[in-house]
């Protein structure tokens, strides 16, 4: 699908509706980084990915950008979307290890999807198998010490196939990634682990077709500038957004605002 | 047991699927295998939380990944990933921890593998096999090439004498006969009590059972035959008392309605004198040297 149609628009505006309706009927949180997110996985999903390419989402707390991405393509169907978050659900607050095929694994606690996908793309070169692995971080889980592991591991084999994408939202659990543990500039500590690292806007779909699709002899790392809660004039760039459900004054101005996009 | 855990593995290179990865160690023992392996042997380097989640994404990518590393460092440090990227998926890597209980003597308690086992065995589907004799190490490494499971080898010495003559592994067997009691012991702890017990006649030792794959399900009904006539029961580890054989056994004969008039569970007691020294020397203060269990079921 071509990102400049009006159909990628349409497309994009009836998952974020379906996005914050899904949080809403559940209750749910985590919406924030969830809508900070969702344009980098629709351009993914929607664009990018080939049948033999491995999606990892570090951020497992994304799960239901997650969730409407694959949802939109077909692989999760409306009744399991309904079933998020309740009773019985293969859909829980951050992926499950197993029901849903496209899932490939399990994720929640941070800092271990980057290992995972160093992996599968591993796996694939010792095959000789075709894909790449796109793997979705938070800004945030840059702070656990086995990422580090990991970049030091695919740098090392140069596993090219690798594409890491990172939602750079700037807010973590408990205030800004500055204030936190300070890695900024991201993208130079990247560069000096021998990725190519390119540093764009994570909403604009044309930059992001445009930087997923590229190959490199190296291994890439895509730096996506979001907002935090994008789209929703009270959520943006605002950390409680990481934790609170939608009242339903809320979720009614949320969905004029998306609407009116 | 690392030399025969080398040769054993030596004859699996051929098998397409097998991927080693070792955090770094290795040294005299596994040169040949990376040499015979190209590739397909990765040394990750000092890194085991990655080395766990690279062979997760391994065997997703429906690869028979090995991963090697002095015990604690290969169970303790990288629980998490073994816990959600491992078990969680339930994906056949093998976990290998050299140096179980005390193995890595006089290096001191950073380097000792006292709770393994029993913490391992809490995640969904990991089995944990703990072999006693390097003879056990031939059967084991094809087996663990197959299996459908996450599992743990835990590699300690093997102890047993040259001149006898281990029966093919399997997860309960009988060493010695006697009419003492019964000792059961977990894997290589078995070896210098069969030495020890071999050199007494029937009736002035115990019966020794050796176990080497948990968890257990069922006992061997011989041996629970054995157990209600000796009425004397005696298991011993080179483990924690906390999710120990000891507390499995224990649990198993209550609910099996098992009641004997004498049970007692040795285990490794930590650094009860907070000094170091050579894995005898931290058994003996445990109390896990085969004169001192003897003592321990004879009075």
């Amino acid at each position: 699908m071509n990102v400049h149609s009006p159909q990628f628009k349409e497309l994009r505006k009836k998952c974020f509706l379906r996005l914050l309706t899904m949080h809403y009927q559940s209750k749910v949180g985590h919406l924030g980084g969830n809508l900070s997110c969702l344009d980098i996985l629709l351009v993914l999903y929607h664009t990018i990915l080939k049948p033999e390419d491995v999606v990892v989402l570090s951020k497992g707390h994304s799960a239901g950008a997650l969730y409407i991405a694959l949802w939109s393509v077909g692989l999760i169907t409306d009744e399991q979307l309904e079933q998020f978050h309740k009773d019985n659900t293969l859909l829980s607050g951050h992926p499950p290890a197993s029901g849903i095929p496209a899932i490939a694994f399990a994720t929640g606690s941070l800092g271990h999807g980057v290992g995972l996908a160093a992996g599968v793309a591993l796996g694939k070169r010792l095959k000789k198998s075709p894909g790449r692995v796109f793997c979705l971080t938070s800004d945030g889980e840059w702070n656990e010490g086995s990422n580090w592991e990991s970049l030091i591991f695919i740098q090392h084999q140069v596993l090219n196939q690798i594409c890491l994408i990172v939602d750079l939202n700037g807010l973590q659990g408990f205030g800004s990634t500055n204030e936190i543990a300070n890695l900024h500039p991201l993208d130079e500590k990247f560069k000096v682990f021998n990725m190519e690292t390119v540093t764009i806007d994570g909403h604009d779909a044309q930059e992001l077709n445009r930087e997923l699709d590229k190959l490199s002899e190296k291994p890439r790392s895509i730096i996506a500038r979001t907002r935090k809660g994008s789209g929703v004039s009270f959520m943006e760039n605002r950390m409680e957004w990481h934790y609170l459900p939608l009242t339903e004054d809320q979720y009614n101005q949320a969905i004029q605002e998306i609407s009116l996009q | 047991m690392r030399v025969a855990f080398s040769s054993a593995l030596l004859k699996s290179v051929a098998i397409p699927e097998f991927i080693f990865l070792t955090g770094d160690l290795g040294f005299n023992a596994l040169e040949s295998l990376r040499e015979e392996m190209g590739e397909r042997f990765i040394n990750v380097g000092v890194a085991e939380q990655n080395m766990v989640g690279v062979a997760a994404g391994l065997a997703k990518e429906a690869l028979r990944p090995w991963i090697y590393s002095i015990a604690p460092f290969v169970y303790a440090r990288p629980f998490e990933q073994i816990r959600n990227d491992i078990c969680n998926h339930h994906l056949p890597v093998i976990i290998v921890g050299n140096g179980g209980g005390y193995g890595y003597g006089v290096m001191g308690a950073t380097h000792h593998a006292l709770e393994d086992y029993g913490i391992l065995l809490t995640l969904p589907s990991l089995e944990v096999y703990i072999p006693a004799f390097d003879e056990d190490i031939e059967f084991l490494v094809p087996l663990l090439m197959r299996t459908t499971n996450p599992s743990y080898l835990r590699l300690g010495l093997s102890e047993k004498p040259k001149e006898l003559v281990a029966t093919k592994f399997e997860p309960f067997r009988k060493l010695v006969h006697g009419t003492k009691g019964v000792i059961i012991a977990v894997g290589p702890l078995a070896g210098g009590l069969w030495k020890l017990l071999s050199s007494l006649p029937d009736d002035q030792r115990p019966s020794l059972w050796v176990v080497c794959k948990l968890p257990f399900v069922e006992l061997p009904e011989a041996l629970i035959q054995e157990i209600k006539i000796a009425n004397r029961l005696l298991s011993v580890e080179e483990h924690t008392k906390q999710g120990g054989f000891g507390q499995m056994l224990g649990n198993y004969l209550f609910q099996k309605g098992v009641s004997i008039s004498w049970y007692r569970s040795k285990y490794a007691l930590g650094y009860p004198s907070k000094r170091y020294g050579s894995q005898r020397f931290h058994r003996q203060e445990s109390g896990l040297l085969p004169e001192q269990l003897l003592q321990e079921i004879l009075n």
